[in-house]
């Protein structure tokens, strides 16, 4: 080891033992981000943000929440409600970030689907940032369960359910991940161990990985162009940066990220006061009760989409119960999405409306995508019940589409 | 069906949106993107929840403080039923109404009739047993009549002496020549004008009961929280528990569960659970929100009833002023916040166009 | 002296012997995550039915929910799919919860069927759904028949799969 020099300033100080001044660099001022972005490339920020407020304010429900059947919804309800200094603050805060982070979470993932920011080296990108969503919903889950309301068991007492349709060992599977042959105190602990301690503990992992993803393939732009970063940052350093196609990540594209997160918060904190219901459901406020079932059991409004493709099936097709095809089409639509890049077959990397064909596909998803939300909330009756059989098939049948439709796109762009 | 139109509306405003806003090219590209993103979310928050709400919960008729029978004959007869005998009772009510009352004829009348098994205790009539044995032997503690006067509207404790069973709305529980009959006796064999006077005399009764007490230096949210318990207490509390402010039922869960076959709910939370709007329609008379419940109407007037709801408030939402008063300033910092990432940003970019 | 292959052999023993390891750990994980002994014992309910008289409905707890247990009388008919025969006897054997909102309706032996105080809805004494807001019949528990006029609830035995069997499928996955 060299001998270090006398530092001159606490500057450094660090620097000789940390090379804080080359780290800066290769993580803020020469991180290379293309210019050519709007306020959606501002998402990942926010949804960073949005964690941060999830964790500090989860940190001081913490310190009242007791997991326990008899003491946990007392515990939110009165302790941390009524009592505890802004205790309802720290509440508030946390169940409606946890809605709106999925708001953000799909607007993210609806962006890199709409300007192809899943292909041509991206791959792995995607694959992290749905390694993540899987992460938040277990998280949101998990968390779902602990004010011990109503929903929260009936929820869980639903979703645990789901595990006994995997063949032969479903039965006993759902006893073991609840611990109990009910949702009981044994299944409260635990999901409060998985909401406190391990799931966040892989997500700020997987969120690391994440970003390790970008650096290599760099994150897209909004025409999907693909240049050399080397010139451009080359140009951006020699004082060229009106002319160069890059942004430094920090202040430069920070700032503009500073901007939208400061402005998303203005809405954020108006639904934190007058608007929280959509996130902390009034059936909730009920305790807990295994003897009484809700009137309609339903999930939070960002799992009604998949919720409705496995309802959507209630009726025997070639021999096979509606439940087990809710469940084949439930199971499809949880993993489709990871395979995407895979799945689309066009080597275009443009926004889905430059795209002949994959904007048909774009757009009916997202359609399909409504019709499922809004029909996963209602009573599945009647007419409602085909709404949400015919939107499954639609939804199952755009992706089995896609191979074949992006081929066609392929031929028509001439496989460029 | 209307179901149906929402799901192909959906698509059809997708697309037409999308056509329209690429088209615009005089708007800038930032604020087309996100007036996309405002309509979608927008569109979807109105699905799954006001939507969805106005689905799930179908609207009822808004509450009545009439008391005088009309929504109950034209539920009726919206289901199809025959409404005579709910009309010749509704009718001898106005009758016996429009007599007025004697309050000093009213108390001999309630010192006969009543206390027996109501206590009294502002007008010197106490409890004669527990409230554990009371409701061993009439099924239910009978309620203290110091604030019934004004807690009940008039016309509702006319028609309530006459025949409670009627003017609760409960006869499914209790019907004519069941095995099961209400606790206090019909008193339709006594004159209109006894009636009014026993009425007249409660109101009288319930004018001097003073104030709760508060100790000293109450905020006016102990004081105004003071006046709500005491109505609270009348209205509620012989069935309900509301643990979070320390209070117990009356009549124990058991005697409760065999006097009507269900546990009345703790009220704790209901303000929160079932909000403002469901506890005034519901407590109004029950049986329009949630046919076959065992809860009676229990014929609070408009502001007994805002009392009882706004003490359901002060208990289960007590940090509802803290909120509302936090709420504006966090706001306004925010978008001073904003207004400084703003130029912030403007300054940095400025160079890089 | 050790060679290149030497190396990468002890090298893969190595990663083995503390697979083994992880794998063992696995398994003492996954065990405590299994039901307690105490959860266990309660999962399953053993009825003794010789006591049992007609028209008199028992409620037995079974996994925290209440189990109706109804012998039928001389004059009560067997309910074809419903109906479980112990021995000479036949019994209805169902989750005590209204298949509407989840209250647990009372037996009225004078008129041979349930009645949920809630909301009004009716059952039969086989628990088939017969009047008000009840989407479907009363749910049956799992059990099996043993020694001849015991049930054990939370088994599920061959007259229970038949029973099961011969429902249609249900859209609720609840």
């Amino acid at each position: 080891m060299a001998e270090f020099e006398k530092a001159n300033s606490i500057g450094e100080w660090f620097d000789q033992r940390l090379n804080v001044k080359a780290f800066t660099k290769v993580m803020m001022t020469e991180y290379w981000i293309p210019k050519e972005i709007n306020f959606l490339w501002a998402m990942g920020a926010l949804l960073v943000m949005l964690f941060k407020l999830l964790i500090i304010t989860g940190i001081f429900l913490l310190m009242y929440y007791k997991p326990d059947v008899n003491m946990a919804f007392d515990s939110v309800n009165y302790t941390i409600m009524q009592e505890v200094g802004y205790g309802w603050l720290f509440r508030n805060i946390h169940g409606v970030g946890a809605s709106v982070v999925f708001l953000i979470i799909y607007i993210h993932m609806f962006t890199a689907i709409y300007y192809g920011s899943y292909k041509k080296g991206r791959e792995m990108i995607w694959l992290s940032g749905m390694l993540l969503f899987v992460l938040f919903s277990a998280e949101g889950f998990s968390g779902y369960m602990l004010p011990w309301g109503q929903m929260s068991y009936w929820a869980a007492y639903v979703i645990t359910e789901i595990f006994g349709g995997i063949p032969f060992i479903g039965g006993d599977l759902v006893i073991w991940i609840r611990g109990n042959f009910y949702v009981a105190d044994a299944t409260l602990t635990r999901f409060f161990m998985l909401h406190v301690l391990l799931i966040p503990v892989v997500l700020i992992g997987a969120i690391a990985f994440h970003f390790y993803t970008l650096r290599f393939p760099h994150v897209n732009n909004e025409e999907g162009e693909f240049f050399d970063y080397k010139k451009e940052s080359e140009k951006y350093l020699a004082g060229d940066k009106a002319n160069s196609k890059v942004i430094a990540f920090w202040p430069d594209f920070l700032s503009k990220d500073f901007m939208v997160i400061a402005i998303f918060m203005v809405f954020f904190f108006y639904l934190v006061f007058y608007n929280n219901g959509f996130a902390m459901d009034p059936v909730n406020f009920d305790k807990a009760d295994g003897m009484k079932t809700p009137a309609h059991i339903y999930p939070e409004w960002y799992f009604l989409w998949s919720y409705e493709v496995l309802r959507g099936f209630f009726f025997e097709i070639g021999g096979v119960s509606g439940k087990d095809l809710g469940l084949m089409a439930f199971g499809f639509a949880q993993g489709i999405f990871l395979v995407l890049p895979w799945l689309d077959r066009s080597p275009m990397v443009k926004p889905a409306n430059q795209r002949p064909v994959f904007k048909y596909w774009f757009w009916l998803l997202m359609a399909d995508l409504f019709v499922l939300t809004i029909f996963g909330k209602l009573p599945p009756t009647g007419i409602n019940a085909y709404v949400g059989f015919f939107a499954s098939t639609t939804f199952l049948g755009l992706f089995i589409s896609l191979p074949f439709l992006t081929t066609i796109e392929s031929k028509i762009v001439g496989g460029k | 069906m209307f179901a149906l139109y929402v799901g192909l509306a959906v698509a059809i405003l997708l697309i037409v949106l999308n056509i329209v806003l690429s088209k615009l090219s005089f708007v800038p590209k930032e604020a087309r993107i996100l007036s996309i993103i405002v309509v979608l979310v927008g569109y979807i928050y109105w699905g799954f929840e006001p939507f969805a709400h106005h689905e799930m919960h179908p609207h009822v008729e808004d509450a009545s403080y009439a008391f005088d029978g009309k929504q109950d004959i034209e539920a009726l007869e919206h289901a199809g039923k025959d409404a005579t005998e709910a009309k010749a009772f509704w009718a001898t009510i106005a009758k016996i109404a429009e007599h007025k009352g004697n309050a000093v004829a009213g108390k001999e009348l309630v010192a006969a009739n009543c206390t027996a098994c109501h206590s009294m205790t502002s007008e010197g009539f106490p409890q004669l047993m527990s409230d554990a044995d009371a409701a061993a032997s009439y099924g239910v503690t009978p309620p203290d009549l110091s604030i019934a006067g004004r807690v009940y509207d008039r016309n509702y404790l006319i028609a309530f002496i006459s025949n409670p069973v009627k003017a609760m709305h409960i006869e499914h529980k209790y019907p004519v020549g069941g095995d099961k009959v209400f606790p206090m006796p019909s008193s339709d064999f006594m004159q209109p004008q006894e009636i009014a006077d026993m009425v007249a005399y409660l109101s009288d009764a319930a004018s001097k009961v003073s104030a709760p007490k508060v100790k000293e230096g109450a905020t006016e949210f102990e004081i105004s929280k003071a006046v709500n318990k005491e109505v609270f207490e009348t209205a509620c509390v012989r069935c309900h528990a509301m643990n979070y402010a320390g209070i117990q039922a009356k009549t124990t869960a058991e005697a409760m569960s065999k006097y009507i076959g269900a546990t009345p709910p703790d009220l704790s939370q209901y303000i929160r659970s079932r909000g403002d709007d469901y506890l005034h329609n519901f407590i109004n008379d029950p049986q329009r929100k949630l046919a076959g419940t065992g809860m009676p109407r229990v014929g609070l007037n408009e502001k007994a009833e805002s009392q009882v709801v706004e003490y359901m408030t002060q208990i289960g939402d007590s940090k509802k002023d803290e909120r509302e008063a936090l709420g504006p300033k966090v706001l306004i910092y925010l978008t001073i916040l904003a207004i400084f990432a703003l130029l912030w940003k403007q300054k940095i970019w400025r160079d890089l166009h | 002296m050790i060679n290149e292959s030497r190396r990468g052999f002890m090298g893969k023993a190595f990663g083995a012997v503390a697979a083994v390891g992880a794998v063992a750990s696995l398994v003492a994980m996954k065990k405590s995550w299994d039901p307690l002994p105490s959860v266990m014992a309660a999962g399953f309910t053993t009825v003794d039915l010789s006591k049992f008289t007609g028209n008199k409905l028992e409620i037995v707890k079974w996994q925290g929910k209440p189990i109706f247990i109804l012998k039928m009388a001389a004059d009560m008919p067997a309910v074809e799919k419903r109906s479980v025969k112990v021995g000479d006897s036949y019994y209805s054997v169902m989750i005590g919860l209204c298949t509407h909102l989840g209250c647990i309706p009372a037996y009225r032996d004078t008129t041979k069927d349930f009645k949920c105080a809630c909301h009004g809805g009716e059952f039969t004494a086989a628990g088939v759904h017969s009047f008000g807001p009840p989407p479907r019949p009363l749910d049956i528990p799992p059990f099996t028949i043993k020694d001849g006029n015991t049930i054990v609830l939370g088994e599920a035995g061959a007259e229970y799969k038949a029973l099961i069997a011969s429902l249609s499928t249900d859209i609720n996955i609840a």
